[in-house]
């Protein structure tokens, strides 16, 4: 549980220098940083789908941001490094691509009943005293809005911060303009 | 748009806006809920706003309304998650459920606080993709430069 605060703590300070710098790149740097710690946090608290999926949306956030935060400032990389860059980079894929293969080789058939055969499986609770415990007869209902509400509150955070977002960036009048009370 | 499009519309978005309803309404007994109806109000204003211009919706739903609705369903949801806690002791807890009004199975009264949880979020929801459609739209025609067509019918598909 140690490790738990520790992350904690990094997470806090990555967020309160990403608020604070100056440099746009840093800032990009530590919001990633708080992305890893993020899934870090979400593997020891036994959620693996949640940690993967934070880890992808992190990467491809992070490479997005950079590549709009430094579009001026472009450095090409050529020579003896490009050729390294480009051995290890091949070697990498073809190591994760050997991996995927074995993991493949361990999944059930499609269509397998899986979750049928194990009698501790979550989804076995759920379909057994779904009903019983919510009032519910749509199981689906009973477990985003019962079970797993606190799923559905992220995801209404996450919906909330989209409009933010699209109304903050795609604004075309100003914000002196914008305290008018028209529209 | 034509006179067809808009005839067409302007009878289906009734029906369209009281699909949404009854899927929220309905969310904890048949397949659909708070996301999916919220959705589906969204799509008749989209409607709406295909055929007949953003402003002709725009006064119908005003964007100050719109995101009012938005921040009052987030605020409902929070806080029958609140009342959770004070009512029944945990954070998002049934307390409807287990404490006051069990309900009958297959009632459309039943299930505690999931219904009122489907209504927070359908309003949430629809305003949340009402606001971004109409915020899409709104930068879409005001980044070109208006022409005297544009003045003559704002449609929003209605060019190309």
């Amino acid at each position: 549980m140690a490790l738990f605060y520790i992350l904690l703590i990094f997470m806090v300070i990555a967020a309160i220098i990403a608020v604070e710098t100056k440099d746009l790149l840093s800032a990009v740097i530590c919001v990633g940083a708080i992305g890893f710690g993020g899934s870090l946090m979400f593997l020891l608290l036994r959620a693996p789908d949640i940690a993967m999926t934070q880890i992808v949306v992190e990467v491809l956030g992070l490479v997005i941001l950079i590549r709009a935060t430094i579009s001026r400032d472009l450095t090409f990389i050529s020579g003896d490094r490009e050729f390294f860059g480009t051995v290890a980079s091949v070697v990498i894929l073809f190591l994760v691509f050997m991996a995927g293969m074995r993991i493949c080789d361990t999944l059930p058939e499609f269509g397998d009943p899986v979750f049928t055969q194990r009698p501790e499986a979550a989804s076995q609770t759920y379909i057994a005293k779904g009903l019983s415990d919510t009032g519910a007869t749509n199981i689906v209902t009973s477990i985003y809005l019962d079970y797993r509400a606190y799923d559905t509150l992220g995801e209404a955070t996450v919906l909330f911060t989209a409009v933010i977002g699209a109304t903050a960036i795609l604004r075309s009048r100003s914000r002196k303009r914008l305290e008018d009370p028209e529209l | 748009m034509t006179v067809i499009v808009k005839t067409v519309s302007s009878w289906v978005k009734v029906l369209i806006f009281l699909f949404g309803i009854y899927t929220i309404l309905f969310g904890h007994l048949t397949p659909g809920g708070g996301f999916a109806g919220g959705v589906i109000l969204a799509s008749s204003y989209v409607l709406l706003m295909l055929a007949f211009g953003r402003t002709f919706v725009a006064a119908n739903l005003p964007r100050s309304l719109a995101s009012r609705l938005d921040c009052l369903g987030a605020f409902l949801f929070a806080l029958i998650a609140i009342l959770g806690l004070v009512c029944g002791g945990t954070f998002f807890v049934n307390f409807l459920y287990q404490r006051y009004a069990p309900g009958t199975p297959f009632a459309l009264v039943s299930a505690g606080t999931i219904p009122l949880s489907n209504m927070a979020i359908g309003v949430k929801v629809g305003a949340s993709l009402f606001l971004v459609i109409l915020t899409l739209a709104a930068f879409r025609a005001e980044s070109q430069e208006p022409t005297e067509r544009d003045l003559a019918d704002p449609g929003v598909g209605g060019k190309e």
